[in-house]
């Protein structure tokens, strides 16, 4: 017996929107079912997990603090998905975002005028766009797959990254340890309340930014074009290798942007390590969204719920921080089958001929 | 919208002080860099809160996270602050920014940050003296070593680790002064798979004892199944590696955990910067296992003699790589030059990634 995919004849509207709703209502059961096989109360669990971080305006806060460059990466991503441009490497993105944008404190600490921090903004997204030029130009050029390219180039900022930190960049009175200086004044993004920083009203920009020119301009129905009917798209004039280019700086640009916020205002400095992994849970959010960039503001916040919740499950219940983890991989499988099982139906079928293709054993 | 969050935060708020006055223990919170499962640094603290919770029984409440990111570490030490946490312990050298920023928002919770150097009227620092058990395996690899080899896989660059390599180099010297150290850095504090490749390239380049300053057991397991020797790191390894470990260098954070938790029960618990070493018990050797007997002897001689401060394993003068001395004839490192430390002995094969 085999299992084919066949695509079904129409698509449902109606379940195209709930498509990430029931994703999450079946993460949640799985969750539920998890935790009581650890012998926790499901619903204390999810209560903790889901609920409790939204009872107090603090964690509201550290909630938006870190779907912040989730939002950003994330619009940026979904746009190239949408136009089947596959850039898997936005965490490097971010990095080379960190390290253009950190270079201005660490190389001038003693200028400060809010002309610091716009140029650090400018050249962090500078950096991510510089950044993801590299996979973009490999694959028009060399026709080099953009998801090996853009991943392996993650490492290499890292390890960049890493090199500065350590050598040149480091903090000449901080004992060898592998951080710059502390950033300071006009170096840090202000606050707009509480601990919510400027790069939130970025994300938000960004996110209708983008759902402006996906929903009204020619350059949006061209990015929708090349991924949904790309013979058509050719005939119609458009370039493939031009909208490559496109994708690519702009969520090169919007991770290198993100970098570069992070360490303006949560991480404070440059450090081997400046982001837990936005550049790929962002991936998460993307689809999550429907790549739809409003509906990616609110994956992002879903998304840091998660990671959020997680730690709170973990000091409130004693519930071990890979759970948090668990849950995202949960979550992303539903959607994606959710989706697959919307625009193909599953059809079990006998045949002898595959039967005949079978090793054997 | 802004009423309901109001009401929100004002529950939340009725429900923090309910618990708070409903408990009169003391609460004490960790944050942990790695998974306590690393057999390592990260158990090693958790053995610590273990060791508070059975001293103090009910007069203390304890909570702790885990593998906790240094890029994202402020909100969930913000967060044990807010769960009515009396004294936080942030055991990583990448939390320092990240605890005295919480610590100023909460002046009257208590942080004691492991590794660090950066203080404040409710932060204080604590480590160990690490170096002072590497002298002793540095004697005991150069008595034991075939090849006159030790592989040597690092973490990271920092002082601590660099003055561990130093001290085990002048440790091995002073019984075989042609004794060679082969080098591999890891980037990592915990990564076993690449741990494990590191042994296996160091032991085929002619090493024939693994030394680590990375907390999985994955080196000496290698070590084990090659057929060689090698010491545990952070932890007492043995039961990963009853054929291969000589000894290990356990850190034995309990003694300073129950001292520093009192210390917030009684209300005299002041910022300061605890730096102890063996005789304190903060560093200790695990039993000496695979060695004869005269190896054992002179290791348990070395470490008492190092316990009771008659030698310092940083006695000058000492040649740095570049040829130049440091530190007086007879006298030990100030504590300033080794907390540092961002030289080589003379020796060491290895250049200091700058």
């Amino acid at each position: 017996m085999r299992i084919v995919l066949e695509k079904r004849g129409e698509q449902s509207n109606a379940m195209a929107i709930a498509s990430p709703f029931i994703a999450l209502a079946l993460t949640v059961i799985a969750g539920g079912i998890i935790f009581a096989l650890r012998g926790f109360n499901p619903f204390s669990a999810l209560y903790v997990y889901f609920v409790e971080p939204l009872t107090a305006w603090w964690s509201i806060e550290a909630l938006i603090v870190k779907a912040t460059p989730l939002v950003l990466i994330g619009v940026g991503l979904a746009v190239c998905y949408l136009a089947n441009v596959w850039n898997i490497g936005a965490e490097g993105q971010l990095t080379a975002g960190a390290i253009l944008g950190g270079m201005i404190p660490v190389l001038f600490p003693t200028f400060q005028s809010p002309l610091t921090l716009l140029l650090m903004l400018v050249f962090g997204a500078l950096g991510g766009m510089a950044w993801g030029y590299i996979p973009a130009v490999l694959k028009n050029r060399f026709s080099a797959n953009e998801i090996l390219t853009s991943l392996m180039l993650v490492y290499v900022a890292q390890l960049l990254l890493d090199w500065l930190v350590r050598g040149p960049w480091r903090d000449p009175q901080g004992f060898n340890f592998p951080k710059s200086i502390t950033f300071e004044g006009w170096q840090l993004l202000p606050n707009i309340t509480g601990s919510i920083h400027l790069g939130a009203l970025f994300a938000v920009l960004a996110g209708l930014g983008l759902a402006f020119i996906m929903g009204r301009t020619l350059k949006g129905f061209e990015i929708r074009v090349a991924g949904s009917a790309p013979r058509a798209g050719r005939f119609a004039g458009f370039s493939r290798e031009k909208m490559v280019v496109f994708c690519f700086l702009l969520s090169g640009g919007l991770a290198g942007l993100a970098g570069c916020i992070e360490i303006a205002s949560v991480v404070g400095q440059l450090q081997p390590q400046i982001s837990p992994g936005y550049g790929f849970a962002a991936i998460i959010v993307a689809f999550l969204g429907r790549l739809n960039p409003i509906g990616v503001i609110f994956a992002g916040l879903l998304l840091a719920l998660s990671y959020i919740g997680g730690e709170a499950a973990q000091i409130t219940l004693g519930i071990s921080d890979k759970i948090a983890k668990v849950f995202q991989g949960i979550l992303l499988f539903f959607i994606l089958a959710c989706d697959t099982l919307i625009l193909y139906r599953i059809r079990f079928e006998a045949s002898a001929r595959s039967s005949n293709l079978q090793p054997a054993e | 919208m802004k009423k309901l969050l109001a009401t929100a935060a004002l529950a939340a708020l009725a429900i923090g002080v309910a618990s708070a006055t409903a408990s009169a223990a003391t609460k004490a919170c960790w944050v942990y860099v790695g998974p306590i499962g690393d057999f390592g640094w990260t158990y090693q603290h958790h053995q610590g809160l273990e060791a508070v919770k059975k001293e103090f029984g009910d007069k203390v409440e304890t909570a702790y996270v885990e593998n906790v990111p240094e890029a994202d570490a402020e909100r969930a030490i913000e967060r044990l602050a807010r769960d009515g946490c009396n004294v936080i312990y942030t055991t990583s050298f990448g939390f320092m920014e990240p605890t005295l920023k919480v610590a100023k928002k909460f002046p009257d919770v208590k942080f004691e940050h492991a590794t660090g150097y950066k203080t404040a009227d409710n932060v204080g620092t604590y480590n160990a003296k690490f170096h002072e058990g590497r002298y002793v395996i540095g004697q005991m690899a150069a008595k034991m070593s075939k090849t006159g080899v030790a592989g040597y896989i690092v973490s990271f660059p920092i002082p601590e680790v660099v003055s561990g390599i130093n001290a085990f180099m002048l440790g091995a010297q002073s019984v075989n002064p042609d004794f060679k150290v082969k080098i591999v850095w890891v980037n990592t504090w915990f990564d076993p798979g690449k741990e494990a490749d590191a042994a296996k390239v160091l032991l085929s380049q002619g090493a024939d004892t693994m030394v680590q300053h990375t907390d999985s057991t994955a080196p000496l397991q290698i070590a084990q199944e090659q057929g060689k020797l090698g010491f545990g790191q952070a932890s007492d390894m043995i039961q990963f590696a009853p054929k291969a470990q000589m000894t290990a260098i356990v850190d034995n954070w309990a003694p300073h955990y129950i001292k520093s938790v009192k210390a917030v029960m009684d209300g005299t618990w002041k910022s300061s910067q605890v730096w102890s070493g063996m005789a304190e018990g903060e560093v200790a050797l695990a039993p000496f296992t695979n060695v004869p007997e005269d190896v054992a002897k002179m290791a348990a001689e070395t470490a008492e003699a190092i316990k009771t401060g008659k030698l310092h394993p940083f006695t000058g003068p000492i040649t740095k790589q570049d040829g130049s001395a440091v530190g007086e004839a007879g006298k030990g490192l100030a504590d300033g030059d080794i907390l540092g430390m961002n030289w080589y002995v003379k020796g060491i094969d290895d250049q200091l990634p700058q």
